[in-house]
């Protein structure tokens, strides 16, 4: 009897990309260089960015490194960062929110005026306080889908009609403190994650992270797809998790990590892979992208403006109360000033554009650490309010040239 | 819930049933008769072209069997059910898919992202494995040659675009393909390129309605030419015997006359008789 074999096991994908090799190092430089010359520069330049301003402001003040000061860098981050975060949702949508720095107020007074005057307990006052964004992003939703209001125009009117609830909230007072034993307020200005435990974590993050990496080229090794390196992922998986326990064995010399900024960066994770990993995000990036293609392809493309538009204007108020933890205090200036700007500028310099579609959740993280980095620098030289402003604004153009120049770059290279 | 199941959708097409047919379509923009008792079928493994002028009608029958807009009068039978076909999205469920001009693909997605675009397959988290093998087995089951599934179709050139928004039709394997002018913004070898991708629709038991302005495609990869001139049925053309001139007199109305216009309704006769 003849044997008779179908060629079956052909392989659907002729070249294994890296497959066999291994991780070289300069093989992973080379194609570094490779796509940063096509405009695909990742958050290399932020990081090259925020290198160059930790060592600029280290030479000029040597207590900006310290330990001491870092920690307080991190928590500084997280009010905002979580704003920031919302700003990332709105703009991957190609839309913007100019009221959440008013949002943000708005919910700090409801804190205040919510717990010292009303009695609320505080789970009630946050609910009430998450609510009332909810409400906003609702409306601004609405105002586009019925009738054609372009956000711009929409937020820009919530920015004022939001500053003016806040002062009617806060009524004649002005500033209301709130209790120092107020869980929110220990949570934002005493609670650190305890020394032993901060080292499990980051043993825990870098574990996770080389499972994650193992499960994906099993997965793909299953349906037959080339599957990169494992040697790579092991040694991703070692340098972060020597960076991460450096860090923590570095800011456990002081108060270590803050549950603040742990709090952020659990939020940034979860955004990440609902962005990444869900038909949701997919579908973010898609109205970002071509919302005509959207569209089209039977996406209900409002009511993914409409999930971006409310998450933002929740992380917005989430962003406000955690603030006025910090300070333990709502007043008429919370969330006004540089916050509203600060946020959008920390999502732009993290390398989210401002033309829809691109981007990703790590950018709130980098472009805040940026932002607070060039902030607490120059408050630690004593330098006016007025130089900050000018130096941020000037960093921030600088993101928008380098976020205009990768998009011309990919044209060029036909990566538009 | 979406697969693709190419060698179901052949199997399921007996070469030359009649997939399609319209009767009569008729549709009014107000006062303009856009269309007026059209007739047209699309037969498994065939490729129609549709031909017209500006302002044939074309665009509107496109609508219609996309379910853009509905006919004002006239039947559409699929697959020998009369159907109403409602909306764009009806349209692709009962198995009517259409690539139009403008292809419509996000630039910043990937090839995958992009084919599954409305349709991701998930279990709770994105299943891309399953998706990045089922596209690279269409891709390959079309011949079509792309440098990446993980790069963002921007990077693609007119043809590839094209490959990919051909290729993302016929997710959910669709009965009947309808392409909207394919190969007008591309290149000699590009053009190339997506001829061969009809051919291999058509060797799949697709039914192809092309619609273009471009004799040279017609004559090079259409089984049957379907002309339409001031929204009417001008003659129709088996490829195999009609000359060029015919068909652009049929296209242009140049010799509308008694005479040519018995010709086509014999060519009608004999194109319906096969």
């Amino acid at each position: 009897m003849s044997t008779i074999k179908d060629d079956l096991a052909a392989p659907v994908v002729a070249a294994p990309a890296g497959g066999p090799e291994g991780f070289s190092p300069a093989g992973a430089v080379a194609s570094l260089l490779r796509r940063a010359r096509g405009g695909d520069v990742g958050p290399l330049p932020v990081i090259i960015g925020l290198a160059v301003i930790w060592a600029v402001m280290q030479v000029l003040n040597d207590a900006f490194l310290s330990p001491r000061n870092l920690v307080n860098l991190l928590t500084q981050c997280a009010s905002v960062g979580t704003i920031a975060i919302g700003v990332v949702l709105v703009l991957l949508v190609a839309q913007i929110d100019l009221s959440i720095g008013s949002m943000s107020g708005l919910s700090a007074a409801i804190l205040g005026v919510g717990l010292t005057q009303l009695g609320w307990s505080l789970p009630v006052t946050i609910a009430v306080a998450l609510a009332a964004g909810l409400v906003l992003g609702l409306v601004y939703s609405a105002a586009l889908a019925w009738f054609g209001v372009p956000t711009f125009v929409a937020t820009l009117a919530g920015l004022l009609a939001l500053l003016g609830l806040q002062l009617q909230i806060l009524g004649t007072h002005g500033s209301i403190n709130i209790p120092f034993d107020t869980w929110i307020v220990r949570f934002m200005q005493q609670m650190y994650v305890p020394r032993a435990a901060s080292y499990v974590l980051a043993a825990a993050v870098a574990v996770l992270y080389l499972l994650s990496r193992l499960a994906r080229a099993r997965r793909r090794r299953h349906h037959g797809l080339p599957a990169g390196s494992q040697s790579s992922a092991i040694a991703l998986s070692v340098a972060l998790l020597v960076v991460l326990e450096v860090a923590c064995w570095y800011l456990n010399q002081d108060h270590g990590i803050s549950a603040p900024f742990v709090l952020f960066v659990v939020l940034v994770v979860i955004i990440d892979i609902l962005l990444s990993r869900t038909r949701w995000g997919r579908q973010v990036y898609a109205v970002g992208g071509s919302i005509e293609a959207a569209r089209r392809a039977g996406i209900n493309v409002h009511r993914i403006i409409a999930s971006a538009l409310v998450l933002g204007t929740l992380f917005a108020t989430l962003g406000g109360l955690l603030a006025a933890g910090r300070i333990a205090a709502a007043s008429t200036s919370s969330g006004t000033g540089t916050v509203n700007l600060n946020a959008i500028a920390a999502a732009v310099i993290g390398g989210t554009s401002l033309f829809g579609g691109r981007g990703n959740a790590y950018s709130a993280l980098l472009g805040i650490l940026v932002i607070q980095s060039i902030a607490n620098g120059l408050t630690l030289l004593n330098l006016a309010a007025s130089v900050q402003f000018m130096i941020t604004g000037g960093v921030l153009m600088v993101a928008v040239i380098v976020d205009s120049l990768t998009r011309r770059r990919r044209a060029a290279h036909g990566r538009a | 819930m979406t697969q693709i199941e190419p060698a179901q959708s052949a199997a399921a097409a007996v070469p030359g049933e009649a997939l399609l047919s319209l009767r009569g379509i008729s549709k009014a923009f107000g006062a303009v008769q856009a269309l007026a008792d059209v007739d047209l079928d699309v037969h498994a493994g065939e490729v129609v072209a549709l031909l017209g002028d500006n302002g044939a009608g074309k665009s509107t029958l496109v609508k219609i069997l996309s379910g853009v807009h509905p006919p004002d009068a006239g039947t559409i039978t699929f697959r020998g059910d009369v159907v109403s076909i409602g909306s764009p999205v009806a349209a692709r469920e009962l198995g009517i898919a259409t690539v139009y001009q403008d292809l419509a693909l996000c630039d910043n997605l990937d090839v995958v992202a992009n084919l599954f675009l409305g349709r991701e397959q998930t279990k709770v988290l994105l299943s891309e494995e399953v998706m990045e093998q089922q596209a690279s087995s269409l891709l390959q089951q079309l011949s079509a040659k792309l440098p990446s599934l993980r790069s963002p179709v921007a990077g693609l050139s007119g043809g590839q675009r094209q490959t990919v928004a051909i290729a993302r039709s016929l997710v959910g394997s669709p009965a009947v393909v309808i392409l909207d002018e394919p190969t007008a913004a591309l290149g000699v070898a590009q053009t190339a390129e997506v001829l061969n991708l009809i051919e291999r629709l058509r060797e799949r038991g697709h039914g192809v309605l092309l619609i273009t302005h471009n004799l040279v495609d017609v004559k090079e990869v259409a089984d049957r030419a379907v002309v339409l001139r001031l929204g009417r049925n001008n003659g129709m053309f088996d490829l195999q015997h009609a000359s060029d001139e015919q068909i652009v007199a049929a296209i242009t109305g140049a010799t509308t006359s008694a005479v040519t216009r018995r010709a086509a309704a014999k060519a009608t006769k004999a194109g319906e008789g096969e």
